[in-house]
C-alpha cells in the first residue's frame, strides 16, 4: 500500500480528528466555517438581494439597515451584494493560486530532494533567493510584469506561495528517503518516478495539506492586498480589496460600512484559513498532542 | 598559558563563524541581482522608449539610444555591465522625481526604516511577555485567547487595520494626528542629522517636534507590529514551555526562587534566541507589508516610493527599491545569524 507508514482505518482517524478538535473549539468553528463560506460563494449569484454592479443615485451612502444589511456605497450599490459576490473572485483566485503551487512546489521540491545533488542545489539556492526579497513586493512586480488581469494575479499569488512548498516538500522527501518503506518499493522493482509520485508524495500529504490551508489565507491576503494598491484588478468589479479602496476614501466623512464590511469579510476568511491550517496541524502532527 | 590559548581559539572560531557566513551570502547577492535584472527585462515596455521620447523621434534615435544604452549589445555583457552599475551605486533616474534613484532611496530610506523600527520594538513589547503568559498558562483558556488574538492579527490584512486604527483613533476619538507625513507640516522640521525624526528632533532639542513625531509614528507602526505579532508570540510560547519543562528550571522552582528569576531571569533569557530568528523571517513579511502602510498612511518611505514609481510605470526606482530591500533582508538575516553565534557556542561548530 502506498500509505504505509500508518494504517488506521477511516473511522480511527475520524475519530482522533473529533478528539483533537472537542479540545480546541476555535479550530473547530473553523472547520465549519469554511465549508460555509465556499457554500455561500458558489450560490452568490442566486442570493444576492441586488444586482452587485447596479447604481441607484437616489439611494446613496446609506447606513446599514434594511432593505440594505450593509448600506449602500457612493453610487448606490449594496454593499452585502457587492461583499458576496466578491467573495466568489477572491476565494477562486486563492484556490487556482494554491493549486497551482501546491502542483509546481510539490513536484519541484519532491524531485529536487529525491533525486539530490546538483538539482537539489539549484532549487535550494533558487528558493534562497526568492525568500530574499519581501514576497509581497515579488507579488507587485510581477503583476506589473504580467500586466493587469486575473490570471497576473493568480500567478503572481502562486509564486508567492511556491517557496513554501518547495521547501516543505523538500524536506518531507529527504526525510522519507531513508525509510524503510521506499527501500522496499525500490526492492520491489518501482521505478524513480513511481516511488516519487506514488510512495513519497502521498505520505507528505497530511504535511502539504497544512500548507494548503495556510497558503489559501496567504493568497487571500495576498490578491486583496494586490488590488487595495491598484495592481491586477480594476474597478468597477466587486473585490474585497478594492472595496476596502474606495470604502477608505469615505471613512473619514463617516461612511464606515463601505470600508468596514469587506475589511471583515477579508479578515475572517484568512483568519478561519490559518485556524483550519492550525487545527489541521494539531490533528496530524503527533509532536503538537500533548 | 592554557586558558589564554582556548581563548585565542575560540575568536579565532567566531571570526571563522562569521567570515564563512559572509561569504555565504555572495551567490544569494548575486542571484538577487540577476533577479533584479531580468525583472527590468520582463517589465513591459522598452528602457529605450524613456529615454528617446517626443513626436519627432524615428527609429534611428531609437536605435541610437539602445547602442547608448547598450541595449544591443549580448545579455550576458548587458547582465555585467548592470553588475558594474550596481558596484558603483548607479540605480538610474527616476523618470518621475528626475533625480537619481540612489538620491531618492537614501533620502526616503530612513522614514521606512525609523517606521519599521518601532514597530517591531512595538510587537516584540506585546508579543514577548503575551506568549510567556501563553506558555505559563499553556492549553488553559488564556492560551486560547492569546493564541485567537494573534491569529486574527495576522489574518487581517495591513491595510484593514491600518484603515481601522485611523477610523477609531482619528475619526471617532479624535486622538490620533491626521495620517499623513511624518510630521506636523505647519511644523519646522529640525535638521537632518540621522534622517530618523525622533532622532533629529531630540538632538535638536525640539520637543514639539519630537511629540509631534512620536504621534504621526504611533499608527502605522502599530499597524505593522499588528501583522506580526502572531508569529513571533507563537515562537516565545513554544520555545518558553520546551524551556519550562526543562531540569534547571524545575531545580529552581523546587529550590523556591520567586516567579521572576524563574521565568524571566532563567526561562525567558534562554528562550529568547529562537524568538532572535523568528524576527530574521518575519523582517520580510514587514518590510513587504510596508508597501501598503506608508500608502495608507501618506509615509514619505522608500515602500511609497517603489508604488508611485511602479503605477507610473517607471522602472528604475522600482528595481533599486526591490534590490535595497533584498539587501536589508541579507544583513538584517546575516547580523541576527552572527549574533546567534557569539550568544551560542553550539552554532558555531557546524
Amino acid at each position: 500500500m502506498a500509505a504505509g507508514i500508518v494504517s488506521l482505518s477511516f473511522a480511527d482517524r475520524a475519530g482522533h480528528a473529533a478528539h483533537v478538535l472537542a479540545r480546541n473549539p476555535v479550530s473547530a468553528a473553523a472547520f465549519l466555517f469554511i465549508p460555509a463560506l465556499v457554500l455561500l460563494a458558489a450560490l452568490a449569484p442566486w442570493i444576492v438581494p441586488y444586482d452587485p454592479n447596479a447604481t441607484d443615485l437616489d439611494h446613496v451612502l446609506q447606513g446599514p439597515a434594511a432593505p440594505h444589511w450593509f448600506g449602500t456605497d457612493q453610487v448606490g450599490r449594496d454593499v452585502l451584494s457587492r461583499v458576496l459576490i466578491a467573495a466568489r473572485l477572491d476565494l477562486a483566485i486563492a484556490f487556482s493560486a494554491v493549486i497551482l503551487s501546491f502542483l509546481a512546489g510539490t513536484f519541484v521540491g519532491g524531485a529536487a530532494a529525491f533525486f539530490g545533488g546538483v538539482t537539489d542545489r539549484v532549487v535550494g539556492r533558487a528558493t534562497d533567493v526568492l525568500m530574499t526579497f519581501p514576497l509581497f513586493v515579488v507579488a507587485m512586480a510581477m503583476v506589473a510584469a504580467l500586466g493587469n488581469s486575473i490570471q497576473s494575479i493568480v500567478v503572481a499569488s502562486a509564486v508567492v506561495n511556491l517557496p513554501f512548498f518547495v521547501r516543505l516538500a523538500r524536506s518531507e522527501v529527504s526525510v522519507l528517503r531513508s525509510q524503510q518503506f521506499v527501500e522496499a518499493a525500490r526492492a520491489g522493482g518501482n521505478s524513480n518516478l513511481q516511488i516519487l509520485f506514488g510512495f513519497m508524495i502521498p505520505n507528505a500529504l497530511p504535511t502539504l495539506t497544512v500548507q494548503v490551508s495556510t497558503g489559501l489565507g496567504w493568497a487571500v491576503l495576498n490578491a486583496a492586498s494586490l488590488s487595495f494598491i491598484g495592481l491586477g484588478i480594476r474597478p468597477p468589479t466587486a473585490e474585497w480589496g478594492i472595496m476596502v479602496a474606495e470604502g477608505a476614501a469615505n471613512i473619514l466623512s463617516g461612511f464606515w460600512w463601505l470600508a468596514i464590511f469587506p475589511g471583515a469579510a477579508l479578515t475572517l476568511t484568512v483568519l478561519c484559513f490559518n485556524l483550519l491550517g492550525d487545527g489541521l496541524r494539531d490533528v496530524i502532527d503527533v509532536r503538537t498532542r500533548r | 598559558m592554557p586558558a589564554e590559548a582556548k581563548v585565542m581559539t575560540r575568536n579565532s572560531e567566531i571570526w571563522r563563524f562569521i567570515l564563512r557566513r559572509l561569504l555565504g551570502t555572495i551567490p544569494l547577492l548575486i542571484g538577487v541581482g540577476v533577479f533584479t535584472f531580468v525583472l527590468v527585462r520582463v517589465l513591459p515596455g522598452d528602457p529605450a522608449a524613456y529615454y528617446a521620447t517626443g513626436p519627432s523621434v524615428t527609429n534611428e534615435d531609437m536605435a541610437q539610444v539602445r547602442t547608448a544604452l547598450g541595449l544591443d549589445r549580448p545579455v550576458i555583457e548587458q547582465l555585467v555591465r548592470y553588475f558594474r552599475d550596481i558596484a558603483s551605486g548607479d540605480l538610474g533616474r527616476s523618470l518621475v522625481t528626475g533625480q537619481l534613484v540612489s538620491r531618492d532611496l537614501v533620502e526616503r530610506f530612513p522614514a521606512s526604516f525609523e517606521l519599521t523600527l518601532v514597530a517591531m520594538i512595538l510587537a516584540l513589547l506585546i508579543a514577548i511577555p503575551l506568549g510567556i503568559v501563553a506558555a505559563i498558562r499553556a492549553g488553559s483558556w488564556i492560551d486560547h485567547i492569546v493564541r485567537l488574538i494573534g491569529t486574527l492579527g495576522v489574518s487581517m490584512p495591513a491595510f484593514v487595520a491600518g484603515i481601522l486604527l485611523i477610523f477609531i483613533f482619528y475619526f471617532k476619538l479624535g486622538i490620533a494626528p491626521e495620517p499623513i507625513d511624518r510630521i506636523d507640516p505647519f511644523m519646522l522640521k529640525p535638521p537632518s542629522v540621522t534622517g530618523l525624526m525622533l532622532f533629529d528632533s531630540l538632538i535638536a532639542g525640539n520637543l514639539a517636534a519630537f511629540s509631534s513625531a512620536v504621534g504621526r509614528l504611533l499608527l502605522p507602526a502599530l499597524t505593522m507590529a499588528i501583522i506580526v505579532i502572531a508569529p513571533l508570540m507563537r515562537m516565545t510560547r513554544a520555545s518558553m514551555i520546551a524551556v519550562l519543562g526543562s531540569d534547571f528550571i524545575r531545580t529552581a522552582r523546587a529550590a523556591g526562587m520567586n516567579w521572576w528569576t524563574v521565568y524571566v531571569r532563567y526561562g525567558l533569557r534562554n528562550a529568547l534566541l529562537p524568538v532572535l530568528t523568528t524576527i530574521g523571517l518575519v523582517i520580510s513579511y514587514q518590510l513587504g507589508a510596508n508597501v501598503v502602510v506608508e500608502k495608507v498612511f501618506a509615509w514619505p518611505g522608500v515602500g511609497s516610493y517603489a508604488l508611485n514609481s511602479l503605477l507610473a510605470t517607471d522602472y528604475a526606482p522600482v528595481q533599486g527599491y526591490v534590490l535595497l530591500m533584498a539587501c536589508v533582508y541579507v544583513v538584517i538575516n546575516t547580523s541576527i545569524d552572527i549574533l546567534y553565534a557569539l550568544v551560542d557556542p553550539r552554532i558555531r561548530v557546524q
